[in-house]
């Protein structure tokens, strides 16, 4: 049986081709419109709205515990209240900013740099957004009664079990996060799927950019490793409304189990939340030190060997367990040499500045800044893996330093940096470098006030998640300092919404390329029209806007000549290895399904929170209603041809 | 504080910078110096040691702090002289004009940086299993095996006797002979807590249906502070103890007086004191030699011998202790000691006759 299939024609942009383009993909600008959206660029700003307004949650958490700890014997907060602030604060920066925000560079960025028309499962990507936001607010309804999660972001049982924690408190944590995990896994999934097959004909492997390296390697972690944390609540919830006993030790149940499928999740995500930040570091140092990376391929090798040890190192957070010492030291070992390929990256990156010509401005700095915090909070974490160090450094306030040097440091930092380089592309507009100048000093003169002491606080033996302290213990000084630094990192933060405010307003207009950088997304105009790419790019080389500045005689890429894709939704399909064009893939419409489906899930999970499970089975016929909706046949999907359109096609 | 740092960056970025951050790095060292780390007055303070299983750990700790911050010194540095070298030709300002270049591969960088890394942490992990295999057990043969069981939010203490008389429970308070290494079984009744005595040993979780064993040895007499590490509910924050490190005539003459019941008071007041006590207390706490047995609430036989109060939240004097019998939930909320309401002379016969517990 032949097939007849489409063949895509070369052309070169014009502005007719454009504008049929714009009309056939831009969205209605409508409520519903905005709602089915199932544009990369819409959820990607989505996703860092978002994720930016949970980190202000989890700051303004963080300054009443500081508040708290100020003084000695203080009582600011009563003991519960600051049991549900340390927690809420650990849970929202950890899993509701610094994971989404680089889901949110990363959607943004993704089809732009890998010159495709949108992410692979664009509805996909829509229905991964709405349930991080609903896991979100679920999770955080908690406060309305008062019984927002108290068992630290980490959860351990029994504290976790209904015996000693009777409350809702617990079970808005499990249900929450396996809530959340969908939206994890549903994205890690697209993007290992788009890098795949949505790369512009040409881009290799090895042309690819280092932020691609570093989201694909999240998210094929997260998507071996959520399941672990997923099931742990879920075995926590059966435990706690059902009775069973996997972690109850009276009925034969293992606390420990807990500790390991927490951390088998747990360190890796840690990994998971820097390894994209590290990736648009290593994108934007070499910009604006105006020369190409140093050691591209040690730099992505040292990125995916890093997670590929990293799934070894789980025990580190249970030194003290009582584990014998020989499979600590495996641990310890593995812990310690994981440091080898970080001293790859952080090599590369100075190499890269050292020997370019940088341009010091806003994002420079904080960049640079990054590679420092990461040194610290690197050398750090190599102190906590040698064991019996950290028999005494483990759950004091030295631990916290580090945590907080990483991900401040790693996370934190390189996003910032990345919103004052990569924000002129989504808005169009620059921000500006004098805000921006007191915004990077303060916040780098308040982390380091706030934590370089503290590691100090936690080698004179301050224990972590202590609501009080008594002024003999010799730690009031050094709170005060960090308390101190915690303020002055705010108003830096605060800096930076102004000048996201300012610039939106009054902004200079940024123009396709204000950094005049070599990646493909800076080839689009500022902000990047509905359909990315007028055609679809053919890529030559890892800097396809920088062969003429190079000299590069050998590889011509072309942006304003390639394929012509614009009977519907649809982009170019290509081989995983080396980016050979095989297919065109049609894309979805934008449709209102993924919303509902999230509300549908919201819903159920609010009847087992509840019990109510009439809501519950309701919910599930909805959600089964939703998914036939969304599953239904569409014509225009299919790749063949139909009769009537295989005239004049080749076959 | 940026402000009087130095002048606004529009002054011209390449002067206006490295002042600031030679200043923060300069301030953040005189701060650490100023502090002399390894102060011996700060309870928990474990840049010190006093005993045999935390001198061994005590050079690894320092060993990894002080190529730490050489690491961090060296990057810093190559780093800054990495953004602020001189280059020939005026600064790049603005990226029109600059167009990019190849600059060399710059691998050497990568080789030597990593190969110098690799060196240093392939031998601290040496150095690390090393250590380890040092500190699992002690030299000798313990002295004594104590078990330790961890409650929301206190600490049990039992000692073994030759013969089941003589062993006896206290709380709170661990005597240990000077100079001998003592095993400590670790029990958990409730959640998960830890068993950290900065001074003499590192932590060990105590983790309800395992038992977890350590040990320690205390170089001097003295009294050494320890504290729940792992986070176990409301008041982990004051869930103290402390290590009381005696000679052995001295610990042995203590181990004899606390095997013993509480002697009957002597004075009427105290013995009225008694009968409340063991009408109000008895459910939750024991004393000895009385009728008093109960075992949710820490054993009180010995009641004055004790420092502290609460798990070593507040010094054992007749004040406090008379407050802490009615106000304990103001002293340390939800601890499981409630508020208890009793008429005025009841609460005075009760503080006399525990009073009488030496």
């Amino acid at each position: 049986m032949t097939e007849q299939r489409r063949v895509a024609h070369i052309v070169h942009d014009n502005a007719a081709l454009a504008d049929h383009l714009h009309a056939l993909w831009e969205r209605p600008h409508t409520l519903v419109g905005w709602l089915s959206s199932t544009d990369h660029k819409d959820i990607g700003r989505r996703y860092l709205v978002t994720a930016f307004a949970f980190l202000l949650l989890g700051g303004l958490e963080a300054l009443a515990l500081r508040l708290q700890l100020a003084k000695p014997d203080s009582t600011l907060l009563p003991p519960e209240a600051y049991d549900q602030m340390f927690t809420m604060h650990g849970v929202s920066m950890i899993f509701l900013y610094a994971q989404p925000i680089l889901s949110g560079f990363a959607n943004f960025l993704w089809p732009l740099v890998l010159g495709a028309r949108d992410m692979a499962f664009p509805r996909l990507n829509a229905l991964s957004y709405w349930i991080f936001l609903c896991a979100g607010i679920f999770i955080y309804s908690s406060f309305l009664i008062g019984a927002a999660p108290n068992d630290g972001w980490f959860n351990y049982v029994p504290y976790a079990a209904r015996e000693y924690n009777p409350g809702p408190n617990m079970d808005f944590m499990s249900l929450g996060i396996i809530f959340l995990g969908i939206s994890t896994t549903i994205g890690a999934i697209n993007f290992v799927v788009t890098w795949m097959r949505h790369r512009a004909p040409g881009m290799s492997i090895n042309r690819l950019p280092i932020i691609v390296w570093g989201t694909l390697t999240a998210s094929a972690a997260n998507i071996v490793v959520i399941p672990a944390v997923s099931l742990a609540f879920f075995l926590l919830w059966l435990d706690r409304q059902f009775n069973t006993s996997f972690f109850a030790v009276e009925a034969g149940g293992q606390p420990l189990l807990w500790q390991h499928l927490f951390w088998i999740f747990g360190h890796p995500w840690v990994y998971a939340l820097v390894l994209p930040a590290i990736g648009l570091s290593a994108d934007a140092i070499p910009v604006l030190a105006r020369r190409p990376l140093v050691g591209y391929t040690p730099v992505a090798l040292a990125t995916v060997s890093t997670m590929a040890i990293g799934f070894g190192v789980w025990v580190h957070h249970m030194f003290a367990t009582g584990l014998p010492g020989l499979s600590l030291s495996f641990f310890s070992g593995a812990s310690i040499l994981i440091a080898i390929p970080s001293a790859v990256t952080v090599f590369a990156l100075i190499a890269t500045i050292f020997s370019g010509k940088p341009v010091i401005n806003t994002a420079f700095l904080f960049f640079a800044a990054f590679i420092i915090l990461f040194v610290i909070g690197g050398v750090s974490g190599f102190m906590t893996a040698a064991i019996p160090v950290d028999w005494q450094l483990t759950d004091t306030y030295f631990v916290v330093a580090h945590i907080h040097y990483v991900l401040i440091g790693i996370n934190v930092f390189p996003v910032v940096g990345s919103l004052y380089f990569w924000l002129p592309k989504m808005t169009g507009r620059m921000l500006g470098e004098r805000l921006g100048r007191w915004n990077f000093w303060l916040m780098f003169a308040g982390v380091n006030i706030a934590f370089l002491p503290m590691h100090l606080t936690g080698l004179w033996g301050m224990p972590r998640r202590i609501y009080t302290y008594h002024a003999g213990m010799g730690w009031s000084a050094l709170n005060m300092i960090t308390t101190v630094g915690a303020f002055i990192f705010a108003v830096g933060v605060l800096l930076l919404l102004v000048n996201i405010a300012l610039s939106l307003k009054v902004g200079a207009k940024a123009g396709p390329n204000p950094w005049r950088a070599g990646t493909l997304e800076w080839a689009t105009t500022s902000p990047p029209q509905p359909y990315n790419f007028v055609v679809i790019p053919t890529i030559a080389s890892r800097h396809p806007l920088w062969e003429e500045d190079l000299n590069d005689t050998r590889h011509r890429s072309h942006v304003h000549r390639g394929y012509e894709l614009s009977d519907h939704h649809e982009t170019i399909g290509t081989t995983t290895v080396d980016a050979v064009p095989d297919i065109i893939l049609k894309m979805p419409s934008p449709s209102l399904t993924p919303l509902l489906l999230a509300l549908a899930l919201s819903a159920l999970f609010v009847g087992l929170l509840l019990h109510a499970w009439w809501v519950v089975g309701a919910a599930g016929a909805a959600i089964l209603a939703v998914l036939a909706a969304w599953l239904w046949p569409q014509a225009h999907l299919g790749e063949r041809l139909e009769e009537s359109e295989t005239a004049g096609a080749g076959s | 504080m940026t402000a009087r740092q130095g002048p606004l960056p529009t002054a011209g970025p390449m002067r206006a910078r490295p002042p600031r951050l030679l200043l923060l790095a300069g301030v953040s060292a005189c701060l650490l110096a100023a502090a002399n780390p390894a102060r011996a007055d700060i309870p928990l303070n474990y840049l010190v040691s006093a005993g045999a299983r935390a001198n061994h750990i005590l050079p690894l700790t320092w060993g990894v702090s002080i190529i730490s911050v050489l690491v961090v010194i060296t990057l810093s540095g190559l780093l800054l002289w990495a953004i602020l070298r001189r280059r020939g030709g005026p600064p790049t300002r603005t990226f029109d004009n600059t167009p990019a270049s190849r600059g060399g591969d710059g691998l050497r960088w990568i080789s030597w940086g990593v190969g110098l890394s690799s060196i240093v942490l392939f031998a601290t992990v040496i150095w690390t299993i090393r250590t380890v295999a040092r500190v699992m057990e002690p030299d000798e043969e313990p002295a004594i095996t104590l078990e330790v069981i961890a409650h929301q939010w206190w600490w049990e203490v039992r000692y073994p006797g030759a013969m089941p008389s003589q062993g006896f429970t206290t709380a709170n308070e661990i005597h240990i002979p000077v100079g001998q290494p003592v095993r400590i079984r670790l029990k958990g009744a409730d959640v998960i807590h830890s068993f950290w005595v900065p001074l003499l040993a590192g932590k060990t979780d105590v983790i309800p249906g395992t038992v977890n064993t350590t040990w320690m040895t205390a170089d001097a007499p003295g009294t050494y502070r320890g504290q729940c590490t792992e986070y176990c509910g409301v008041e982990h924050a004051n869930m103290g103890f402390l290590v009381i490190a005696q000679p052995r005539p001295e610990f042995d003459a203590w181990r004899r007086a606390q095997a013993s019941s509480a002697a009957p008071p002597a004075r009427p007041r105290a013995r009225e004191g008694e009968a409340h006590f063991k009408a109000r207390c008895g459910a939750c706490h024991s004393v000895r030699g009385t009728g008093a047995g109960g075992r949710v609430g820490p054993d009180l036989t010995h009641l004055m011998s004790r420092q502290t109060l609460a798990a070593a939240t507040i010094p054992n004097t007749p004040d406090t202790l008379a407050r802490w019998i009615i106000h304990a939930q103001d002293m340390k909320p939800r601890s499981l000691m409630p508020n208890i309401r009793m008429p005025e002379d009841e609460h005075a016969a009760i503080t006399a006759y525990l009073q009488t517990l030496e």
